[in-house]
């Protein structure tokens, strides 16, 4: 009796397991023999590199390299603000703040990075985008606002993965320079930081999946025009934000080319992700 | 030389304090920006049981969210947990399906929402005739937390020492029993904390359930109808100028749950730490 529960717990458990596997093969699936077609129909030269995206104009024209080039540039103006920050908080969180400080700054952290996207939306909209609006020309909803929005989004992840990538580091590393003289600082920056290295670009890389991802915020911050912009003062359309605002009422080739779009969100994620993968691995066999 | 290197220090110093004095800044204005606009427009037409576009009130979506919140846990995490422990006590360490599985978690919990939203639009929505529908919305966040609950508790029961288990072999117990009498309770504040963890993600998602279970302004007594969740709610009124005031309102109260949800989360892991 005993043995047959076991049997059966264990079969039990490994379906479970199953479940995610079955959850990624259903996943690339369904996007993939949903959005394929379209992209065949419209040709894939004319999907990737066409510079209009006009769906409802005759004969319609579905060219999203406004939206992919919209989405590297708030994924690097998020990077430019976000990580030379988020490295330096996790520096100052490993290495410099006195036991006390760390108590409340590691949950401040935290709260940073479970606030929900539509209230860092809300803030853009409410606080970034007038005061961007006011300094420079425009309405403010920009590629501009939407860095911003987004560098302060991704800290969070950077400060994270930074933080347990510094401290990974041997102690031994600080204090042979210490021992040489250098001072706290300066062996800070120049032993600790490059050992952490892997560790550190495993974090930049999550931080841009992060921003490519990254939906609702966008949305209510960068403008949404689909066009390529020729000044960061200039809204843009993201990869994300093509599918959220136009899929509810988009129907056949339209809707198939918003999941397109979709597709081709997901293999830039999947790349980012392979290489965030590589790049733990590669921290871990380093040390 | 000596007065060079001083200024290098100086120079590092300043930049490391600024920069988490600049993180820390940005976070109590971010929250107290929002408390200070939000909490005087807290009235209790906010609160009112039935929603009207006159006083948008957020309690249908409060409890939808609270639904939404159960029903999905309710999926993923026996799921997450069983998988959890297949990986940690079954499995023969490094063995391919151990890796397979691995791999997979890892590629779910970097796709973004919008993606899971997709996905549930073409395969729960579509697919499988839910129509725009709780239960699709369910469905498809229930797969997005899976891999948050898998993680936490693999981390909670790899913890467990070794010492238990043996012991329990020991005592003549066996592997199933052994499991559920001593490795479970004792990872029990960690899995729970990463329960906490997927409450948060779950309160504050809307990308995902856009499409999925949609933003009908209804009390959900039927999982097969639409119905907005707190943060679909937050999201349909700021797109409105004339809600402004109650958009920081109910931005208030989506925020405050979700910061207490987090806290508990960490309370609940620190908890672990005083066990040990």
């Amino acid at each position: 009796m005993n043995k047959i529960k076991e049997k059966l717990m264990e079969k039990v458990f490994l379906t479970a397991a199953l479940t995610s596997v079955a959850a990624v093969l259903l996943i690339c699936v369904f996007l993939f023999a949903n959005g394929l077609p379209a992209i065949g129909e419209i040709g894939i030269a004319d999907f990737m590199t066409g510079t209009k995206w006009k769906p409802n104009d005759v004969p319609p024209s579905f060219g999203i390299l406004p939206m992919i080039i919209g989405s590297i540039y708030i994924t690097v103006g998020a990077i430019i603000i976000g990580v030379p920050t988020g490295i330096m908080t996790a520096l100052f969180l490993a290495k410099v703040c006195p036991a006390k400080i760390y108590k409340i700054a590691k949950p401040a952290t935290d709260i940073l990075a479970g606030i929900p996207s539509v209230v860092y939306g809300f803030f853009g909209m409410t606080v970034i985008v007038p005061t961007v609006r006011s300094i420079f020309d425009g309405d403010g909803n920009n590629i501009l606002s939407a860095s911003i929005l987004l560098g302060i989004m991704i800290l969070p992840t950077i400060i994270s993965v930074s933080e347990s990538a510094i401290r990974a580091v041997p102690e031994s590393y600080y204090e042979g320079s210490l021992a040489l003289g250098v001072s706290h600082y300066r062996s800070l920056f120049f032993t600790v930081l490059p050992a952490a290295k892997s560790g550190i670009a495993a974090a930049v890389i999550l931080g841009i999946g992060r921003a490519i991802g990254e939906t609702m915020a966008v949305n209510m911050v960068a403008g949404n025009q689909a066009r390529i912009p020729n000044s960061i003062l200039k809204g843009v359309r993201t990869l994300t934000t093509n599918i959220v605002m136009e899929m509810g009422y988009a129907t056949e080739l339209h809707r198939e080319a918003l999941i397109a779009t979709g597709v081709v969100l997901f293999i830039f994620i999947l790349i980012i992700n392979l290489t965030f993968s590589y790049m733990k691995r590669r921290g871990k066999s380093e040390k | 030389m000596k007065n060079n290197s001083k200024r290098q220090d100086n120079f590092f110093r300043i930049l490391v304090w600024s920069c988490a004095a600049a993180v820390f800044a940005v976070l109590v204005f971010l929250v107290g920006y929002i408390l200070i606009r939000g909490i005087p427009h807290l009235k209790p037409s906010l609160f009112a049981w039935k929603y009207n576009s006159e006083n948008v009130s957020m309690t249908h979506a409060l409890l939808n969210t609270l639904y939404m919140v159960v029903l999905s846990l309710g999926i993923s995490a026996p799921v997450g947990i069983c998988t959890a422990i297949y990986l940690t006590e079954y499995a023969k360490r490094g063995s391919k399906l151990v890796e397979i599985i691995s791999i997979t978690t890892e590629t779910l919990s970097g796709i973004p929402s919008i993606v899971y939203g997709l996905f549930g639009m073409l395969f729960f929505v579509t697919y499988l005739k839910m129509g725009q529908s709780f239960a699709a919305g369910v469905l498809t966040i229930s797969i997005m937390i899976l891999p948050l609950i898998i993680r936490t508790t693999e981390e909670s029961i790899v913890s467990v020492p070794d010492s238990f288990r043996e012991g329990s072999y020991g005592l003549g117990a066996g592997k199933l029993r052994t499991v559920i009498k001593i490795i479970l309770p004792s990872a029990a504040p960690g899995i729970l904390s990463g329960i906490i963890l997927a409450i948060g993600r779950v309160t504050g998602e809307t990308a995902a359930l856009v499409y999925t279970s949609g933003s009908v302004s209804e009390l959900v007594t039927n999982i097969g109808n639409s119905g907005r969740t707190l943060a679909i709610h937050m999201w349909a009124l700021s797109g409105e100028n004339i809600y402004r005031n109650e958009s920081y309102a109910t931005a208030v109260v989506l925020l405050l749950l979700v910061v207490v949800i987090n806290l508990l989360a960490k309370r609940a892991a620190s908890a672990i730490m005083k066990g040990r």
